[in-house]
C-alpha cells in the first residue's frame, strides 16, 4: 500500500488520508478512554451482581431505547451528508447535518430529563442519600453519572464539530473536491453513537 | 540528491526568520526542529530540577535520624521528584526532544505530518508542567503520595493532589498528540522509495512508542479523572468505604504506567541502536529483528502491569500469569542487546564520546534489565517490593538506561543540531566521573533492598548506615560528572563547517545535510534507493 | 491505496443500514424480558458487538476503505481484550 501512495504531503498538501488516519487514531484513544471505563463496570459489576441487577431497573427503558434510536438515525443523517456532499449536493449536505445536531439536541434534552429524575430523588454522587445505600448502589450510579455525563460531553464536543463542518460547508470550504473534514466529523459522531450502544444495554437493559 | 554540503548552504533554521521575530519566532514556530529545542531545553530545566531534589533526598538519607528536613517534607520531595523527572523530563524523553528534531529528516520529510498539533503538544506540556508548579507551591502544599497517587491515601490526604492530577492529565495530552502525530508522519510522509523496512532504527523505535503514547495513556487520564472526583464529589470509584476497590485503582494505573517505562525507553535504544551502528562503521546486524523487536515490546509491554502489584492482594491466578508474560517481554530487549553487540563484533570502532556513552549506557542497562528479572519473579520480589532494591533497579533501566541515551544522543546528534562541536576530551571525562558517580550512587541500593531498608521512607536502622552513605557521596560524584558534561556543552568551539557536517562518518540522511539544517531540511526530497545504513560512495 | 471516493454509498444502503440498527435494538430491549440468566449479559453485549461492526464497518466506511485501517481497528480492539482479560485473572480468582 505505501510505497504507491505515499505522498510527500508537507502541511502545504492536501492529504485527506493522513487526516483521516489523524481522527482514527484519536477515535482510539476515546475507545481505551471509555474502555477504562467498562473495566470498572464490568468489574465492579462482578462484584454486586445482585445490586447492579436492582439497581438497573431504576433507570427508564423507553428513555434508553428512544435516545438510542435517535443517536442510531443521527449516525445515518450524518452518514448521508456525506453522501450529499460526495454527489455535490450543498443543499442537501446541510439539511443533513442539521436534523443531525437537531436529533443531538433532542438526546441531550432527554438526558437532562434523566439525571434531573434521579437528582430530584436524591440520587447523585456523594449525596447523603446514595451513600446510605449499598456499596453495589453507589457503584452502579457513581458509574451510571459519570460515564453518561462523560458521554455527555462527547456529545457537546461532536455538535460543536459539526457546527463548524455546516459553517464551512456553508463558505464552501468544504466542497465536493475536498470535503475530509465532514468525513472526519462524522466519524467521531459515529463513535460517540459506538459509545451509547454499548452503554445503553449495560446500564438499562441488564436485568 | 544533497550530496555535497559544503558548497550549497541555505540560512539554517536556526537564523531563519519567517513571520515572527526572536522570540515569537521560537515560540510561534510550528517548525519541528524549533519545537524540538524547546521540549529539549524545557525537559533539561526540569530534570536538572529534578537532580536537586534527588540531592537534597540523598543528603537527608546520609545519616540515620532527621538531618536537614523532616518527614512531610521528604515525603512531598520523593513525590515531587518522582513526578518531574517521569512527566517532565523522561516520558517526553528522546522522542519529543530528538524524535521531533530527526524523524522528518530521517524520513526525508520536511516536517511532521501536523505541525501546528506538533506546537500544540508543547504548549499542552509547559501548561502540564506550570499546573503541577502550582500544585507545588499554593494551598496545602505538594502531594505526599508517591508519584503513583495509590488510593485510598491519595483520597484522603489534604495535600494538592487534585490539582497534580490535573497537571498530570493536561501531559498527557501532549504525549497523546505526539504520539498521533508521529504515527500519521511515518506512515504518509516518507520519502519516494523508503518503504517500511528502509526507515533507520530510530524510527522504528518512534513508531512503537508513539503507539503506547497513544493507547495507554488514556487509561491514566481517565483514572486521574476518577480519582479527582472521589476527591471532590465522594463518587466512591477506588474508595473502599463505598464500595471502591483501591486495587482497581492500581490495575488502571499501571495499566498505562507500565507501558510508560517502554514509552521511556524504546527512543533511547533505537537512538543507542544509531550510535552503535555509526561508530562501529558498518550495517547494522540484523536490521529486522531490532525492528520486529521494537514492536514486540511495545505490544508485549501491555501485558505485565501486574508485577508492580504482586504484594497487593491480587490472586494468585493473576501473580504467577503477570509473572510469566513479565519474563517473556525480556526477550525482545535482549535480541537488541545481542545485535548491538553483533553489530560491535567486526565493526571497524571509532571511539567518540558519543560511543562512550552509549557503551555506559549497555553496562547500566544491562544490570538494571537483569534485576528486572529478581523483581518480575513472585517469590524474590515478594522480599524486595518496596524496599530500596527496586529504587535502584528503576534507576538504573531509567536513569541509567533512558537518561544516559538521551545524553548520548544530545553528543551524537549536537553537530546537527547547532552546528558546533564541544571538547571531546571534556566530555569523556565529564562522562567518566558521571559514571563513577552514577554506580556509587544506586549500586549499594540494591544491597539496603535486599538487607531489608524500605523506599520512601525518610529514615533508617543504623544497620543500613554505611552504604546509605556511601550512596549520597555517590550522588555529589554524579553531580560533579553532570555539572562538567553540561558546562562542556554549553561552551562549544566554532569549527570549520566540514568538521560538523558529518563528523562520524553516518550514514542515516540528516549526516548528508548541512548542520545545522536549513528550515525545510530538504531543498529536494531525496529518492531513497538503498538501505538506511548502506555506504553510498557520493 | 485506493482512495475511499471510489466508493459512495448511496442514500438507499444508509437507511437500510439504520433499518437493521434498529430491528437489533428491539431485539435487545426484548430478550431482556426473556428470563436467560447469566445468558442475558452475554445475549446483550453480543448484540451491541454486532450493531457496533455495523457502523464500524458501513457508516464509519470500514468496509471500503483501505485495508489498513481495518488492521489498525482490529489491532486496538485485540490489545483491550486482552486488557480486560488479564484483569479479570485477579478478579476471577481471588
Amino acid at each position: 500500500m505505501e510505497h504507491n501512495a505515499t505522498i510527500h504531503a508537507t502541511h502545504d498538501h492536501y492529504d485527506p488520508i493522513a487526516s483521516k488516519l489523524g481522527m482514527w487514531l484519536f477515535i482510539f484513544t476515546e475507545i481505551l478512554l471509555f474502555g477504562a471505563l467498562f473495566i470498572v463496570y464490568s468489574v465492579y459489576r462482578y462484584r454486586h451482581p445482585v445490586e447492579f441487577h436492582l439497581a438497573n431497573q431504576e433507570l427508564n427503558v423507553t428513555i434508553g431505547f428512544i435516545n438510542t434510536v435517535i443517536l442510531l438515525i443521527s449516525s445515518a443523517t450524518v452518514a448521508m451528508s456525506i453522501t450529499a456532499m460526495q454527489k455535490g449536493d450543498k443543499k442537501m449536505t446541510i439539511i443533513f447535518l442539521v436534523i443531525t445536531l437537531l436529533l443531538a439536541f433532542v438526546f441531550l434534552v432527554n438526558k437532562y430529563f434523566e439525571w434531573g429524575a434521579k437528582i430530584h430523588h436524591g440520587i447523585y454522587p456523594g449525596s447523603e442519600f446514595l451513600l446510605s445505600l449499598s456499596h453495589g448502589d453507589i457503584l452502579f450510579f457513581g458509574l451510571y453519572f459519570f460515564m453518561t455525563g462523560l458521554h455527555a460531553v462527547h456529545i457537546i464536543v461532536g455538535m460543536a464539530l459539526l457546527i463548524w463542518v455546516l459553517v464551512r460547508v456553508k463558505q464552501d470550504r468544504i466542497n465536493k473536491d475536498k470535503y475530509a473534514f465532514l468525513e472526519n466529523g462524522g466519524l467521531y459522531w459515529h463513535l460517540v453513537d459506538l459509545i451509547w450502544i454499548f452503554l445503553f444495554p449495560l446500564f438499562y437493559l441488564i436485568h | 540528491m544533497n550530496g555535497n554540503t559544503s558548497t550549497h548552504r541555505l540560512p539554517s533554521f536556526l537564523e531563519y526568520q519567517g513571520k515572527y521575530k526572536g522570540l515569537a519566532g521560537w515560540l510561534l514556530s510550528t517548525d519541528h526542529k524549533r519545537i524540538a529545542l524547546l521540549y529539549l531545553y524545557s525537559q533539561l530545566f526540569f530534570f536538572l530540577a529534578g537532580v536537586v531534589m534527588g540531592i537534597l533526598m540523598k543528603l537527608e538519607l546520609i545519616a540515620p535520624g532527621q538531618q536537614i528536613m523532616s518527614p512531610s517534607t521528604y515525603n512531598a520531595l520523593f513525590t515531587v521528584h518522582g513526578l518531574t523527572m517521569i512527566f517532565l523530563f523522561i516520558i517526553p524523553g528522546l522522542a519529543a526532544s530528538f524524535g521531533n528534531f530527526f524523524l522528518p529528516i530521517l524520513i526525508g520529510a520536511k516536517d511532521v505530518a501536523f505541525p501546528k498539533l506538533n506546537l500544540l503538544s508543547w504548549y499542552l506540556f509547559i501548561a502540564g508542567a506550570v499546573i503541577i508548579l502550582f500544585a507545588m507551591f499554593t494551598g496545602d502544599g505538594p502531594p505526599d503520595t508517591g508519584w503513583t497517587f495509590y488510593a485510598p491515601y491519595s483520597l484522603r490526604t489534604n495535600t494538592n493532589v487534585v490539582l497534580s492530577v490535573l497537571g498530570a492529565f493536561v501531559l498527557g495530552f501532549s504525549s497523546i498528540l505526539t504520539g498521533l502525530n508521529f504515527i500519521v508522519t511515518i506512515h504518509r510522509m516518507r520519502a519516494p522509495g523508503m518503504d517500511f523496512f528502509k526507515m533507520p532504527l530510530f524510527i522504528w523505535s518512534m513508531y512503537g512508542t508513539a503507539w503506547i503514547q497513544l493507547l495507554a495513556t488514556p487509561v491514566v487520564g481517565i483514572t486521574l479523572v476518577m480519582v479527582i472526583f472521589d476527591r471532590v464529589m465522594g463518587i466512591g470509584f477506588f474508595d473502599p468505604a463505598k464500595g471502591g476497590d483501591p486495587i482497581l485503582y492500581q490495575h488502571l494505573f499501571w495499566i498505562y504506567s507500565h507501558p510508560a517505562v517502554y514509552i521511556m525507553i524504546l527512543p533511547a535504544m533505537g537512538a543507542i541502536t544509531e550510535i552503535i551502528t555509526t561508530f562501529s562503521n558498518r550495517v547494522v546486524f540484523g536490521y529486522k529483528a531490532i525492528a520486529m523487536s521494537s514492536l514486540a515490546i511495545a505490544f508485549v509491554g501491555y501485558l505485565v502491569w501486574g508485577h508492580h502489584m504482586f504484594t497487593s492482594g491480587m490472586s494468585e491466578t493473576a501473580r504467577w500469569v503477570f509473572s510469566l508474560l513479565t519474563f517473556l517481554v525480556a526477550i525482545p530487549s535482549a535480541i537488541k542487546v545481542f545485535n548491538w553487540s553483533a553489530t560491535l563484533y567486526k565493526g571497524s570502532i571509532d571511539l567518540q564520546p558519543p560511543f562512550w556513552w552509549a557503551m555506559a549506557f549497555v553496562f547500566v542497562f544491562m544490570i538494571g534489565g537483569l534485576t528486572g528479572l529478581v523483581l518480575g519473579s513472585v517469590a524474590t520480589d515478594v522480599h524486595v517490593h518496596d524496599t530500596m532494591f527496586v529504587v535502584a533497579h528503576f534507576h538504573y533501566i531509567v536513569f541509567g538506561g533512558a537518561g544516559l541515551a538521551f545524553f548520548a544522543a544530545l553528543h551524537y546528534w549536537y553537530p546537527k543540531m547547532w552546528g558546533k562541536m564541544y571538547n571531546k576530551k571534556v566530555a569523556n571525562i565529564g562522562l567518566l566521573i558521571l559514571f563513577i558517580g552514577f554506580n556509587t550512587l544506586y549500586f549499594p541500593m540494591f544491597i539496603l533492598g535486599i538487607m531489608g531498608m524500605p523506599r520512601r521512607y525518610y529514615d533508617y536502622l543504623p544497620e543500613f548506615a554505611t552504604p546509605n552513605l556511601i550512596s549520597t557521596i555517590g550522588s555529589w560524584i554524579l553531580a560533579l560528572g553532570l555539572i562538567i558534561v553540561i558546562v562542556n556543552l554549553l561552551r562549544p568551539k566554532k569549527v570549520p563547517q566540514e568538521e560538523v557536517d558529518n563528523p562520524w562518518n553516518g550514514r542515516t540522511l540528516e549526516w548528508k545535510m548541512q548542520s545545522p539544517p536549513s528550515l525545510e531540511n530538504f531543498e529536494e526530497i531525496p529518492v531513497v534507493e538503498h538501505g538506511p545504513y548502506d555506504l553510498i560512495k557520493d | 491505496m485506493s482512495e475511499n471516493n471510489t466508493h459512495i454509498s448511496s442514500y438507499g444502503s444508509h437507511i437500510f443500514v439504520l433499518m437493521c440498527l434498529i430491528t437489533l435494538t428491539f431485539i435487545t430491549v426484548a430478550i431482556t424480558s426473556v428470563q436467560l440468566g447469566a445468558f442475558n449479559t452475554t445475549a446483550a453485549m453480543l448484540i451491541a458487538s454486532t450493531k457496533a461492526a455495523i457502523v464500524l464497518l458501513y457508516f464509519m466506511h470500514l468496509k471500503f476503505d483501505d485495508k489498513i485501517f481495518r488492521f489498525m481497528v482490529t489491532l486496538v480492539l485485540a490489545i483491550y481484550a486482552v486488557v480486560i482479560v488479564i484483569t479479570f485473572f485477579d478478579y476471577l480468582y481471588r
